[in-house]
């Protein structure tokens, strides 16, 4: 095994330097920054990079950002939720601005992904910028053209939490086959039509596809989030090895 | 490192005075205790929990939860180090090193070069077999003084401190010594073969 790996030399995975084109505030909190990254290999819907920034005294950090657009886009989207101490999130969804750069590399992550040749049914849980990598299955759903029958159950805080909800809601209504089913944990508007709890066991029966249908799961979010839901969904039925996580962190404790 | 452009505006926070010589590069430090798994955490069931050594295809060794926990047991104050960037320093594990585990099936060496290690769930990791002996690894059942948590990977993880944590796995159920190197979930999915945070082997090829 290994003599038949070190015949292909390992792709290296460099770092690059992305320019920073354009900014979008998503939410009062979170911010979509579309890059241009000179060299960039091409990615598949669900992975993420590492971000590496760097101070004026050589002081780095390092984090993992998911993709959020699709293989199929011009330019890599990330989408970043500004945390009040959050040393890189308060940077990247902060002071950074369009014509700033900093280093990332990738694609990483081979299991936490899509592709429309996998087909569905699909079931996607996302909890607050846990939404990110499942829009860029989504997108590439919709780029593709698929018609693979796609569930999103999507939990934030308050309407106003809510990524991409202008572009989710427009996806929802082409009849494709995408159904978008939002919660929210900690308001429910007047005239609001979807659910107002966090997700439990009920939820994730009522919204997602049987267990027989053997839908392909993927579940992201803050850590307790994760936890939860991919517990509950193996005790509906599910089978574990169907059920994909990306924990954001952190531990909640 | 000093090619890397500056970041206009990025201050950061992260130095850490006399620490900083047991943090590898690229890592910062956490008081809490972050969770990667690629799936569900996999219910508790000591009354079926069984570890096994395996020899290839032959089994060598195999323990029930009640006889595990009757060998030896040993305790192991270490810093750990996740690939996701976070490092902990001063954890305290117990459990039974992979010495012992060999020792009590009646083995003075591991029987093979590399080891595979086997998880509930399927998932897998590979370490050679020199990485787990010496003291350097251990069956670890319990964290900080407690009943290992299913999140962290209870009832028993392997524990390599010295290997970014990802080898550290969750769940396990068999270790399986072989004559190859063959990898693991993680590696091939992209991750480092060997997986030193020294060395800032975190992907293929670092
Ligand atoms: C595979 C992967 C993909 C990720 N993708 C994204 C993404 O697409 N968008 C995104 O915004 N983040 C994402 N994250 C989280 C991201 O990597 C950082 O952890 C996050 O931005 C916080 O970093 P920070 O430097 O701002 O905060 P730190 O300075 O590291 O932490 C500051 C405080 O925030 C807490 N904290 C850390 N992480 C979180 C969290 N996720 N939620 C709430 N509190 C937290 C810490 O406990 C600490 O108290 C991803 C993480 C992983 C592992």
């Amino acid at each position: 095994m290994r003599e038949t790996k070190s015949l292909s030399a390992p792709r290296r995975l460099q770092w690059m330097t992305a320019t920073v084109r354009n900014v979008i505030d998503e939410t009062p909190r979170v911010r979509s920054l579309v890059l241009d990254i000179p060299g960039w290999p091409g990615h598949r819907a669900g992975q993420h990079v590492d971000v590496r920034l760097t101070s004026e005294d050589g002081y780095q950090a390092q984090r993992s950002y998911s993709i959020a657009s699709p293989p199929e886009a011009p330019k890599l989207m990330l989408t970043v939720e500004r945390l009040a101490d959050g040393e890189v999130s308060s940077y990247l969804a902060g002071d950074l601005r369009a014509g700033d750069t900093f280093e990332l590399r990738g694609p990483v992550g081979g299991y936490f992904v899509w592709t429309a040749a996998l087909g569905g049914p699909l079931f996607l849980v996302g909890g607050g910028s846990g939404i990110v990598p499942l829009m860029a299955m989504l997108r590439h759903r919709a780029a593709a053209a698929s018609e693979a029958p796609a569930t999103l159950l999507y939990s934030s805080r308050t309407q106003a939490d809510i990524i991409y909800h202008a572009e989710l809601e427009q996806l929802a209504g082409k009849g494709d086959g995408f159904r978008l089913v939002h919660t929210l944990t900690r308001d429910r508007p007047p005239g609001w039509g979807g659910l107002a709890r966090r997700v439990d066991r009920a939820m994730l029966e009522e919204t997602g596809f049987a267990p027989a249908e053997t839908p392909r799961i993927f579940v992201c979010g803050p850590t307790p989030f994760v936890e939860t839901a991919a517990t509950q969904l193996r005790d509906i039925g599910h089978a574990a090895h169907l059920i994909k996580t990306e924990r954001f962190g952190p531990s909640g404790r | 490192m000093s090619q890397s452009p500056i970041s206009r505006g990025f201050r950061g926070r992260g130095r850490s005075g006399d620490t900083v010589t047991r943090v590898p590069p690229g890592q910062r430090l956490v008081t809490d205790f972050p969770v990667l798994s690629a799936g569900p955490t996999p219910p508790v069931d000591l009354a079926n929990w069984r570890f096994a050594i395996d020899d290839g295809d032959s089994p060598v060794g195999d323990w029930t939860w009640g006889q595990f926990n009757a060998l030896p047991q040993t305790d192991l104050t270490v810093d750990i180090h996740c690939v996701t960037t976070w490092s902990k320093l001063d954890t305290s594990w117990r459990g039974v090193t992979i010495d012992a585990l060999l020792e009590a099936a009646g083995l003075s060496e591991p029987p093979g070069p590399f080891a595979l290690i086997h998880c509930d769930g399927g998932y897998t990791t590979n370490v050679p077999s020199e990485d787990l002996v010496d003291g350097k690894a251990m069956i670890a059942t319990q964290f900080d003084g407690e009943t290992l948590d299913p999140e962290h990977g209870g009832p028993a993880r392997l524990l390599v401190p010295h290997l970014y944590f990802w080898k550290s796995a969750k769940w396990v159920q068999r270790i399986q010594f072989l004559d190859s190197e063959v990898p693991g979930f993680w590696e091939e999915n992209g991750y480092h073969i060997y997986g030193d945070p020294w060395r800032e082997q975190r992907y293929d090829g670092d």
